[in-house]
């Protein structure tokens, strides 16, 4: 980056040098940025950028707009009286179903199932994919390999054992459940992202650390875990997002007192009863979308290496 | 490695062992297990409760009966090639000009990506209002002086699996745009010098050398896309819960509406085995092509 602004200001003084030799504008410099090939190029992308932050703006200024006026105007004009009511009823008053308390419990309940699923499931993954590329035993990589391969199953199948499985335990319907489910399911690609980071570090280190008595605990907690916080980092920026926008386990898994955000919002966007208040329905919208799009503009980069990784569990 | 002297096997390496018990439980009880209980209810005619009374393939002899499931096959189809297609082709053309040393790279490229930090949830509620045909797309079009448009696809059991996929796009193309991105990126500059020297126009050296050298890059990719498609289910529940009528069904809907609504299982069950077999269809052959050469170590 800092190369091309050194380069481009070499540019500029270079052109600057030779305009004042000439005593007039040289005419290259429009032509270059100007050039037909640019125009298409950056026209193209403009518009496609356009494209896509449509519907964030439209979320934005719908959710900003009166009753009255949505129904008056277009969704793309933007607001001629802002109001934050919608804002304030989609987060403590809006209705679904049997209770009116708004999107603040589906916010809250979907904290308490992500917090402990990423916890939980990162703990998890980290020490299995440690095992799998420092303390292998026979028959490890069969069941790695099943795992791998059982990412690909729809969860379809495989719903309804669990429901069985959890219903035996006692937490079928709970929170703990959620948090267990979330936590298998997200095995296969945080152990192999683990397995691979850990494989990739130089094998002295590991090989040292035997020498001077350290074990599997020792090792994992005083040398690898330390050495790899950047893997970290991408785990919980891919099991925050994931969690926080998962549907399908929220649905099957909990009851409605204990619906994760996505849910409830569903819940009050479609909900068959009382007059459609779109404003308020954009509010609740953006309010669940919120979190991960806090957690993408913030990771930038790593967000890309995360979803790169994640990408398999579709 | 001589293991002569270790006596006890099992205790060897116990740390490691017990590290990898959820995995081995996962795989084997969950994936697995659960897997094959699925399949094996798929033959039996369990209703409110799963129950072993077989009866052959009666479940998918009344699942390719049933129009529901045929309209969602029909759907899975229609959405899945133009997932398939456009993400492809859109995603590629995204990359490419992203790929041209333009300023502002990261800029574009967060833009098109954001999206993708979206659940399908809030994808298909922002959709389904700007294709609401009262107040969205349709009516903004009418206002402006041409009445007679028409765009409603929410709205209209012909073309609403085509408003879904528009989503669908919206919201997974910029993943496909940084996965060929990177792959771009791998090319060797030289095979660009190289083209240049040549004299060959830019549209033929992407067409007739990168992406023949993307191979392996376009069959992950496309593993990648396949499997989504497959899993579609929060998107419709939320832009069009299915609606009008059954028009925009989706296999996974089948599934979950018969399990827990309809509390016929055993229907859950057959129409969740189709899915994995479609899945099979998919993965085996590309398994194949990956891993079925070299051993891995």
């Amino acid at each position: 980056m800092a190369e091309v602004a050194a380069s481009m200001s070499g540019d500029a003084l270079r052109r600057e040098a030779v305009s004042r030799d000439a005593l007039g504008p040289s005419g290259t410099k429009p032509r270059h940025v100007l050039s037909r090939r640019n125009i298409l190029l950056y026209g193209t992308l403009i518009v496609v950028a356009l494209y896509y932050l449509l519907p964030l703006y439209v979320m934005i200024v719908t959710s900003l707009k009166g009753m009255p006026e949505i129904r008056l105007g277009n969704i793309f004009s933007p607001p001629l009286e802002i109001t934050f009511e919608p804002w304030v009823k989609a987060w403590a008053s809006a209705c679904t179903g049997l209770n009116c308390d708004g999107l603040s419990r589906g916010f809250w309940n979907s904290v308490r199932i992500t917090v402990p699923s990423v916890l939980l499931s990162i703990a998890i993954a980290s020490v299995n994919g440690y095992a799998l590329a420092n303390w292998r035993f026979k028959g490890a990589d069969t069941f790695f390999i099943i795992l791998i391969v059982g990412a690909f199953i729809p969860y379809q199948v495989m719903i309804y054992p669990i429901v069985i499985i959890l219903r035996e335990i006692g937490i079928y319907g709970t929170l703990t459940g959620l948090v267990i489910v979330h936590s298998i399911f997200g095995m296969p690609i945080l152990t192999l992202l683990f397995r691979n980071y850990f494989t990739s570090m130089p094998e002295e280190l590991f090989r040292a650390a035997r020498v001077d008595g350290a074990g599997f605990w020792g090792i994992y907690l005083r040398i690898m875990l330390p050495m790899s916080m950047p893997i970290f980092v991408v785990a919980v920026i891919l099991q925050v997002t994931g969690i926080w926008n998962d549907f399908l386990f929220g649905v099957v898994y909990t009851r409605p007192d204990t619906y994760p955000m996505t849910v409830q919002l569903n819940n009050i966007v479609n909900s068959v009863q009382g007059v459609k208040e779109y404003n308020v329905n954009m509010a609740a919208t953006i309010l669940t979308g919120l979190v991960p799009l806090i957690v993408y503009f913030v990771s930038g980069k790593l967000f890309v290496r995360g979803i790169a990784a994640g990408a398999v569990k579709g | 490695m001589s293991n002569s002297e270790r006596p006890n096997q099992l205790l060897r390496n116990l740390n490691a062992k017990v590290a990898s018990i959820p995995m081995i439980l996962t795989a084997l009880v969950v994936f697995v297990g659960g897997t094959a209980w699925t399949v094996l209810y798929s033959f039996t005619n369990s209703k409110l409760l799963p129950r072993l009374n077989f009866v052959g393939l009666d479940q998918y002899y009344r699942l390719w009966a049933t129009p529901r499931w045929l309209v969602s096959i029909e759907n899975l189809l229609i959405y899945g090639v133009i997932s398939l297609v456009f993400s492809l082709v859109i995603g590629f053309i995204l990359a490419a000009l992203l790929d041209q040393k333009i300023r502002f790279e990261d800029t574009f490229r967060t833009i098109f990506l954001y999206p993708f930090a979206l659940s399908f949830i809030v994808t298909g509620l922002v959709w389904q209002w700007l294709l609401n045909p009262d107040f969205g797309v349709q009516r903004v079009v009418r206002d402006l002086g041409w009445t007679s448009f028409s765009f409603d696809p929410l709205y209209n059991s012909s073309i609403v699996i085509y408003g879904i996929s528009i989503a669908a796009l919206w919201q997974g193309t910029g993943l496909i745009m940084c996965l060929m991105l990177a792959g771009l990126r791998g090319i060797d500059e030289d095979i660009w010098k190289a083209a240049r020297v040549d004299g060959i126009p830019m549209w033929k050296t992407y067409l007739f050398i990168v992406i023949p050298m993307m191979r392996p890059v376009f069959i992950t990719t496309l593993v990648i896309i396949a499997a989504g498609i497959v899993k579609v289910y929060d998107l419709v529940v939320a832009q069009t819960s299915g609606g009008p009528g059954i028009a925009s069904e989706v296999p996974a809907k089948y599934v979950y509406d018969y399990m827990f609504f309809a509390q016929n299982l055993g229907q859950g069950f057959a129409a969740s085995t189709m899915m994995l077999l479609s899945v099979v269809i998919v993965i085996v052959p590309w398994a194949y092509l990956e891993f079925g050469g070299k051993k891995h170590g």
